[in-house]
């Protein structure tokens, strides 16, 4: 049975995780390599690196993160932040990410999305989506949050599976770092809205946070960061959570030593 | 060395790193004629099954050359596709035809919604003895990305359900293949591909 998916953010800059962790047993709790590698032992299903320098200097020591996190880690990788051209993808993707997030490229050049996916595959373009209430639709908003993008969140991700999206990263901005919740009717209607899985983002703050965007929800996957980083154990702690919930969850160790 | 089949269907990469992690030693051939030292040929693959055009038939030939010389075989995603007769994604495309039957389109078993692609991690049901799935327990986690999917044949050592089931893992002598991606799957699938490096050390 297909399970759903749990995805650890990290937000780097300039090679740094920036929100702070406190797991004891980290050497050094800033390193990314570090703490995707205690991700992957504790279960998680996939990592997104999201990248918030978009210095020169920050995007190389972007490539090196991805570089020693791929080498020793073999499950989905993903990576956002700044891209805005195919030589931007490029380079991401040929340092060993698996899939690349677009957000306002993608709104500012919707044809970056077919670009990427006829070169990439579809499996490889998220596209990511900002959004928050207004009224009786969904608006969405570009990366920093700060301006209207003039478009209705559904339709939006409507056209970004058309245009060969694979998957759909959803962020409410009303709910990103309150830990209120994810906002379960926005994740719905994207939901039933594309073919394609929907992440949801923004919100999580308890275990039954997930249970409910999962539930509720209907989400594919759901992300966070802090939820995370400030506890030890907490991925295969909720994985536990939610199965026992009744949500599909990969958690055994299925595999014999070579 | 193993041969890595580049016919430009999207990124390497992660294949690349995987063989590494496992101490395999990979080469990606220029020509048809550089597979005739391979001791295993894996042909990787991502996407549309028309990318599987791009072997044209040189390599068609010298794959086939190999695999009757008893050379393993590894295909992965789009490449266990090729591995059976066509697919109904790019009618009147052959694939080697080691397997019969055509790949189809993921559907719903009844009147539930079905997402297509099917995206995600998923278990693999083991059907018979198997060499490629050695020390992975029945029901293990995989990691998927894919439309279209192979029926099950004789050789299915594996099956997976997304609406109906499919193939996940096929082989037969020592042609190897695999729907998900083993070099996304964790432990499971770094073991699949020792087991595979196993078999060309044989």
């Amino acid at each position: 049975m297909l399970t759903r998916r749990l995805i650890a953010c990290l937000d780097v800059r300039d090679g740094r995780v920036v929100k702070g962790v406190n797991f004891e047993g980290l050497r050094d709790a800033g390193d990314p390599a570090e703490l995707a590698r205690r991700y992957n032992v504790e279960g998680i299903d996939e990592l997104v690196i999201l990248d918030v320098t978009a210095t020169l200097e920050g995007r190389r020591a972007l490539a090196q993160t991805i570089r020693t996190v791929a080498r020793e880690l073999f499950i989905p990788l993903c990576v956002g932040g700044g891209i805005r051209t195919g030589a931007d993808a490029d380079l991401i993707v040929e340092a060993g990410a698996d899939k690349v997030s677009l957000n306002s490229a993608a709104l500012q050049t919707p044809a970056l999305i077919t670009e990427l996916a006829g070169r990439y595959g579809s499996q490889a373009v998220i596209v990511a989506i900002d959004a928050k209430r207004a009224g009786d639709h969904y608006a969405v908003f570009t990366r920093s949050a700060t301006s209207a993008a003039g478009r209705d969140a559904v339709e939006w991700a409507r056209e970004a599976e058309a245009r060969g999206a694979g998957e759909i990263l959803l962020t409410s901005i009303d709910r990103d770092g309150t830990r209120s919740g994810f906002d379960l009717d926005m994740t719905a209607a994207l939901a039933d809205a594309v073919n394609i899985p929907v992440i949801a983002s923004g919100g999580a703050g308890t275990f039954d946070h997930f249970v409910d965007v999962f539930v509720d929800g209907r989400a594919d996957a759901a992300l966070a960061a802090s939820v995370f980083h400030f506890e030890e154990h907490a991925v295969l702690e909720l994985k536990r959570h939610l199965a026992r919930a009744g949500v599909p969850m990969r958690l055994d160790k299925d595999v014999d030593p070579c | 060395m193993l041969a890595l089949i580049d016919y430009r269907a999207g990124n390497l990469t992660s294949v690349r790193k995987a063989f590494a992690a496992i101490g395999a030693d990979i080469a990606t051939p220029a020509l048809p004629a550089d597979l005739a030292g391979a001791r295993g040929i894996i042909v990787p693959g991502v996407g549309h099954f028309n990318v599987t055009a791009s072997i044209d038939t040189p390599w068609r030939e010298a794959i086939r050359a190999a695999v009757g010389a008893g050379v393993p075989l590894l295909g992965i995603c789009v490449g266990l596709q090729f591995l059976f007769d066509g697919s109904e994604e790019a009618p009147g495309l052959p694939g080697l035809g080691v397997f019969g039957g055509a790949c189809r389109l993921l559907r719903p078993a009844g009147s539930e919604r079905l997402k297509v692609p099917h995206v995600g991690w998923n278990t693999l049901s083991r059907r018979g003895d198997s060499r490629i799935l050695d020390g992975i327990a029945d029901e293990a986690f995989a990691y998927f990305t894919h439309s279209y999917a192979a029926p099950i044949v004789d050789g299915t050592v594996a099956e997976t359900v997304h609406g109906t089931g499919f193939s996940s893992v096929v082989e037969r002598g020592n042609v190897f293949g695999a729907q998900f991606h083993p070099e996304k799957s964790g432990d499971v699938g770094l073991r699949l591909l020792a087991n595979f490096v196993r078999v060309t050390r044989c």
